[in-house]
């Protein structure tokens, strides 16, 4: 191997890379639609093309990060410039709601088919966004484990600081991950604001394990899933049970994780998705918006993003119904007083539980 | 001489055009952005130990990491340039992988080893009949220190080990005979020469060490907060963007302050003859001191650096699965099924990526990366060289790239660039660029020492013959600098092949690189989703190795080498 | 004095040195002389103690030191690229011996002072030694390998890499201060001019065996065969075989010997035709035996010139006081006792 080789080789690669195969050109020029979306973002190729055929449209789909890092990103990118860098943001979820609504960044646009979403999602009167799925972030337990050491599962935050308990449960850094953060949101609207710090005071004397993100607390520490760590009990998902179903190596008759879905123990994410303003454009937009709010979307979403659909009748696959649990009452706070707060909650949580 | 003259300007003006367009602009863009008027409400939680807790725990961490890794690195390098013995190649090659692999893969391959649930743990477990792991090595600060150990060891050895093959060995000879014992030999004469080699490897490590992110976050956990950490905290979580600026330019002044400290401490004035030796120096070992040292730095080496990538790769073709139910109890056995399952889109998500056009697009990427960081920093060496006094005050500005926030260099991309011809197309080309900016200043330090180690005697024997500037440079400075050129490529190759930070903020969704997808899947829950994330990171390391392993052959004709 | 005895080396695989055993004595300067490659070097490096041998025996004074480390030996090597320490100045270039033995310091400086002064670089003390010239190091070189007074001196090819002008000039200097410092000497050289001026016993190495060993002018005159005399430019080489006692067969004819050979008859062997000892012209047609040659070519080389010509089919070197124009018709021939037939090795 020589360096003629090797020159050879890189323009070889080169040309590999200019010569991908073209997604198809119609005869009129589709016109593109750029969405931006946080990073576990997902649609079925099926949907996307039936979608871009319809309306002759080429979608563009850009990745931001997790959900704070593009937010952030669009705030940044559209100061001071006429057009917005896309057309269609998704992933924009209650804990950020106010932070983005004041920033003044969308076009508020009512579709047809909010009409058939229940009114607890639609956070926004304004509708500069719509709401598009729920997630709950709730603890989840290892089943296995609980039944060898014969333990009763806890039935509310409070039991979680019992001594039976101690030392079993993963929770992640509000700072630095969103399950985290929704996870404290909820234990403040439970306790309210002058009782949940001790509450967490009372988990760190039980021994509470805290990491940074949801990788490390799902695949290091917990013990139902495939990194089979030592504590039982993590904070993630109410869809995740789903998934271990659905993604097992061999075929389960159920899941080996479960939800605890009592009442205020879980955090309700709301997804939501809005129109930028002064998008160029501005009708397709709206008609992809209609589009996520459609049967067809909204079916898709669950086995694409492991979320749920706003819209009622949707069916959910199989797998879901029988593997995750939907909880009756989620914690819930008001996204104003969200945002006036949560800076300063991190910092409390973090002095408490960290420092 | 007013040919030289104008041939320099045009020497320094193409990597300073570089810098100033891709780095300096989009670093001033987004600090102008954050101080301004519009996020000025972060100025309220400003308190000065919000900078200098992270900024004193960043410097401690940094320095301590820094000399584990001289410590072990050092000897490793000697190993490998100075002895000779069955499967020296390929553990050399299994060294100098964990460079590539990004941090959510080391911390699984720690997690497979030394993790609660880890080979190591489980071994203790079993062999002392205890319940609990003993062993609680992660989430620490000594887990930071081991996983910056296991991913910059690999520079001390390339770097380092490059200079000891071109340390003349006469020297050291010489001193023996006139009465020096070896290990005197050695630290009267062939350590001062080495001196300034080290001391830039252990600058990089060091800059390394310093804005590290991903290790801090992922092994050390929430108590540990580097600046880096902070900044990406404040500014993506907390929204706190002139906070996270201001982070980033007390990095950056430290970084600026570290690399001109190294600057002054070390001067290769004499490293001109020492280093352009091309004898072979690989010896096997002789006497009893020498085979008890490489057999355990051997064995130091195969523990430290090949057991996690084993641990990971053997991982991904095992099943612990079969009956999840039995705590305790679960089946082992042989699968390719993750490797399989790579190329299905079970899902049908529009956002599936075929495992090899994943490595495809890494490949382009880490490709073009080699050329225009070994380009750009090839040129940029030999304007150092030529520089004389204002050396000193020139490299750091083309080092900078090294200490800036991945956050805050990715925001001010994207406020720049974020207009055609940057985004249209299916072909980011801002991902190559953004590797290039880190892999310039290795391949710059790497190079730069190897210019300024060829003798002018050389050139102006040349010359004096009649040959032309060019037929000089291709005749007689090529040769030599080769091997610190081919040193460059393998760096830049293996760079960008791990980066993730700046590939998934920059990344177009449909040409993800491999430590995205593997990011993607490591990212959700499940048996599936887990294995294949191993299955890719496997896929990873063979494709680096495989690169690496290319790169190191290239030859000039007739030409002997390594 | 020392002694090596049977040293077998070998090197990737291949044997170098095939069982060389010699002697140096107090004073005596011995040249290691061989082409390139032939492990002359080695051999140095060997009695250094930088290389162990495969078997053989290093003995100094009667004792075995065949296991002691190599700053233990006491023996001054000086290096073919000089190998001074670039970041140390001369003087402490000069210094480092006395150093690691341990002198106090009033001693070194005492000795690095008289050194520079027999090299006359009294004023270069403080330089470093990248700024010196090559004949500059050269001497430093030296005087380093010197100062610490050892026990033995082995020099590699210590002029190799000088321009020949300097090399000229610096042989007399080298000689005399080797000669001065009383020291045995191992000189090791590829150069049959420095060897020939420097040594009181020559030691030719080829193909791993020490082919012959002698002074100089025994080797000039009497060379073991024809390796060495090719070697040492000794003349024209014209094979031949023996027929008879005293009779060789060879391409310019059947020529008869003087002097009785050792080689058996009917075996090969190289007939030397010295240069300087042929007949030309009239003198040759006195010869019971002599050549017609036609001249091909003439240099001119100061005392004589050296002309080439082709006797049949054979070129020779002949020297002649005048100059033959090429294309002239030239008889030649040699003495009977000028002749000499050498083994082939």
């Amino acid at each position: 191997m020589n360096k003629t080789h090797l020159t050879l080789l890189a323009v070889l690669i080169l040309l590999l890379a200019a010569c991908q195969p073209s997604t198809g050109t119609p005869a009129n020029q589709p016109q593109t639609l750029s969405i931006m979306t946080h990073d576990s973002f997902s649609m079925s190729a099926e949907l996307v093309s039936k979608f871009e055929q319809e309306n002759n449209a080429s979608l563009v789909f850009i990745q931001g990060g997790d959900a704070g890092s593009s937010l952030n990103r669009l705030i940044l990118t559209s100061v001071g410039s006429p057009t917005p860098e896309v057309d269609v943001f998704y992933g924009l979820d209650n804990t950020f709601l106010s932070r983005a609504l004041e920033q003044d960044l969308f076009e508020p646009y009512q579709p047809d088919a909010l009409a058939a979403i229940p009114d607890q999602f639609k956070l926004d009167p304004t509708f500069q966004v719509v709401p598009i799925n729920y997630g709950d972030v709730c603890i989840n337990y290892d089943k296995a484990w609980f039944a060898d050491n014969q333990l009763s599962l806890p039935s509310s935050l409070e039991e979680l600081a019992n001594p039976q308990y101690a030392g079993l449960l993963v929770v992640e850094n509000p700072a630095t991950s969103s399950p985290g953060l929704s996870f404290m949101l909820a234990s403040i609207a439970h306790f309210g604001e002058d009782g949940w710090l001790d509450w967490w005071q009372a988990l760190k004397d039980n021994g509470v394990t805290i990491v940074s993100d949801w990788e490390t607390a799902y695949y290091t520490n917990f013990s139902g899933s495939s990194g089979r760590g030592p504590q039982p009990m993590v904070v993630s998902y109410a869809s995740s049970p789903a998934a271990e179903l659905i993604f097992a190596e061999t075929e389960l008759s159920e899941s080996p994780t479960a939800s605890l879905v009592a009442p205020g123990m879980c955090w309700r994410q709301v997804e939501f998705a809005g129109i930028l303003k002064n998008t160029p454009n501005l009708a397709l937009a709206e008609k992809f918006i209609d589009f996520m709010l459609s049967q067809n979307f909204q079916e898709d979403v669950p086995m694409q993003m492991f979320v749920y659909p706003v819209l009622p009748d949707a069916l959910l696959p199989e797998d879901f119904v029988t593997a995750s649990q939907i909880p009756e009452n989620t914690a819930s706070l008001d996204s104003e007083l969200i945002a006036a707060n949560r800076d300063a909650w991190v910092n409390q949580w973090a002095d408490l539980m960290i420092n | 001489m007013k040919r030289a003259r104008s041939r320099t300007w045009l020497l320094w003006l193409i990597p300073l055009a570089f810098l100033l367009y891709f780095f300096y602009q989009p670093l001033l863009a987004i600090f102008r952005q954050v101080f301004s008027e519009r996020f000025n409400q972060g100025w309220q939680f400003f308190t000065w130990s919000q900078i200098t807790q992270p900024l004193l725990f960043t410097l401690w961490q940094a320095f301590l990491s820094t000399l584990l890794t001289l410590l072990i690195g050092l000897p490793a390098a000697w190993l490998f340039s100075r002895f000779d013995f069955p499967g020296r190649k390929g553990l050399r090659a299994l060294s100098l992988l964990p460079f590539i692999l990004p941090t959510v893969v080391v911390a699984t391959a720690f997690n497979t080893l030394i993790g609660p649930r880890g080979w190591l743990n489980l071994i203790l477990m079993d062999l002392f009949n205890l319940s609990n792991p003993p062993l609680n090595l992660l989430n620490s600060l000594p887990a930071i220190l081991l996983a910056h150990v296991f991913y910059n060891t690999s520079i001390i050895i390339r770097m380092v080990g490059n200079s000891l093959t071109r340390l003349n060995p006469h020297y050291e000879e010489a001193a023996r005979v006139l009465n020096a014992s070896p290990w005197q030999a050695f630290r009267e004469v062939s350590l001062p020469l080495l001196l300034p080699s080290i001391l830039g490897a252990s600058l990089l490590v060091f800059l390394f060490d310093f804005t590290s992110f991903g290790v801090v976050l992922m092994l050390g956990g929430p108590q540990y907060a580097t600046l880096e950490v902070e900044i990406y905290t404040q500014a993506m979580s907390r929204f706190n963007l002139p906070m996270a600026g201001l982070l980033s330019v007390v990095q950056l002044a430290f970084t600026l302050l570290i690399t001109l400290l190294q600057n002054r401490v070390s001067s290769p004035r004499y490293g001109k003859a020492a280093l352009n030796s091309e004898r072979k120096t690989l010896r096997r070992p002789v006497s009893r001191k020498q085979k008890a040292f490489v057999i355990l730095m051997s064995l130091l080496l195969l523990i430290l650096f090949v057991s996690p990538v084993i641990s990971l790769v053997s991982r991904s073709f095992v099943t612990f699965e079969a009956a999840r139910g039995e705590r305790g109890e679960f089946e082992t056995g042989f699968t390719t099924r993750y490797y399989t399952e790579l190329f299905q889109n079970r899902t049908g998500s529009i956002f599936y990526t075929n495992p090899l056009a994943a490595i495809r697009n890494s490949l382009v990427y880490s490709v073009i990366t080699m050329l225009v960081a070994t380009t750009m920093g090839f040129l940029t060496a030999y304007a150092l060289s030529r520089a004389g006094r204002f050396r000193r005050w020139l490299e750091p500005f083309f080092m900078l790239p090294l200490g800036a926030s991945a956050v805050i260099l990715g925001l001010g991309f994207l406020i720049t660039f974020n207009r055609p011809p940057w985004t249209s197309g299916r072909f980011p080309i801002l991902i190559p660029i953004a590797h290039s900016l880190v892999a310039l200043p290795f391949v710059v330090r790497t190079i730069l020492p190897a210019i300024q180690g060829i003798p002018n005697s050389l050139r102006e024997v040349a010359r004096v013959m009649g040959a032309k500037p060019w037929r000089v440079f291709y005749e007689v400075d090529l040769p030599i600098l080769l091997r610190a050129v081919i040193v460059s490529l393998a760096f830049s190759f293996t760079i960008s092949l791990g980066e993730f930070g700046a590939s998934s903020f920059l990344a177009n969704a449909r040409t993800p690189t491999i430590p995205v997808t593997i990011f993607r899947y490591i990212s959700q829950p499940g048996a599936l989703n887990y294995g294949q994330a191993l299955a890719m990171s496997t896929l990873l390391l063979i494709t680096s190795a495989a690169g690496s392993l290319l790169i190191e052959k290239i030859r000039l004709p007739g030409e002997e080498l390594f | 004095m020392l002694r090596v005895e049977e040293i077998y080396k070998d090197y990737d695989g291949k044997p170098l040195l095939r069982g060389i055993t010699f002697e140096v004595g107090q004073g005596e300067l011995v040249c290691l002389l061989g082409s390139s490659g032939s492990g002359k070097s080695t051999m140095l490096r060997i009695i250094a103690g930088l290389e162990d041998p495969k078997s053989g025996k290093v003995c100094l004074d009667g004792i075995d030191i065949s296991q002691k480390p190599t700053h233990e030996r006491g023996f001054g090597l000086m290096f073919q690229d000089y190998a001074l320490f670039p970041h140390r100045s001369v003087a402490e270039n000069i210094a480092f011996g006395l150093r690691m033995a341990r002198l106090p310091k009033s001693e070194i400086d005492i000795l690095v002072r008289k050194a520079l002064e027999s090299i006359h670089m009294q004023d270069f003390a403080a330089r470093p030694v990248t700024e010196l010239s090559g004949g500059e190091q050269q001497r430093v070189a030296l005087a380093r390998a010197l100062a610490p007074d050892p026990r033995l001196l082995m020099l590699d090819e210590p002029l190799g890499a000088l321009d020949h002008s300097l090399r000229t000039e610096l042989l007399k200097d080298l000689r005399k201060r080797l000669h001065d410092s009383q020291k045995p000497v191992i000189y090791v050289t590829h150069d049959q001019e420095e060897a020939f001026a420097l040594a009181d016993r020559l030691l030719l190495l080829n193909d791993g065996l020490l082919v012959q060993e002698g002074a100089p002018e025994t080797v000039f005159n009497r060379p073991a065969n024809a390796w060495v005399a090719s070697f040492l430019g000794l003349g024209n080489l014209v094979p031949g075989k023996i027929i008879d006692d005293g009779r060789v067969e060879t391409a310019l004819g059947l020529l008869e010997l003087q002097t009785q050979s050792e080689i058996e008859i009917g075996s090969d062997c190289v007939l030397l035709l010295r240069p300087e000892d042929a007949l030309l012209g009239e003198k040759a047609e006195q010869l019971a035996h002599h050549l017609r040659a036609i001249v091909r070519d003439s240099v001119f080389q100061g005392e004589h010139y050296r002309l080439e010509v082709l006797a049949g089919d054979t070129l020779l070197q002949v020297n002649s006081q005048y100059d033959i124009d090429p294309g002239q018709p030239l008889s030649l021939g040699w003495l009977q006792n000028a002749l000499l037939c050498l083994p082939v090795s």
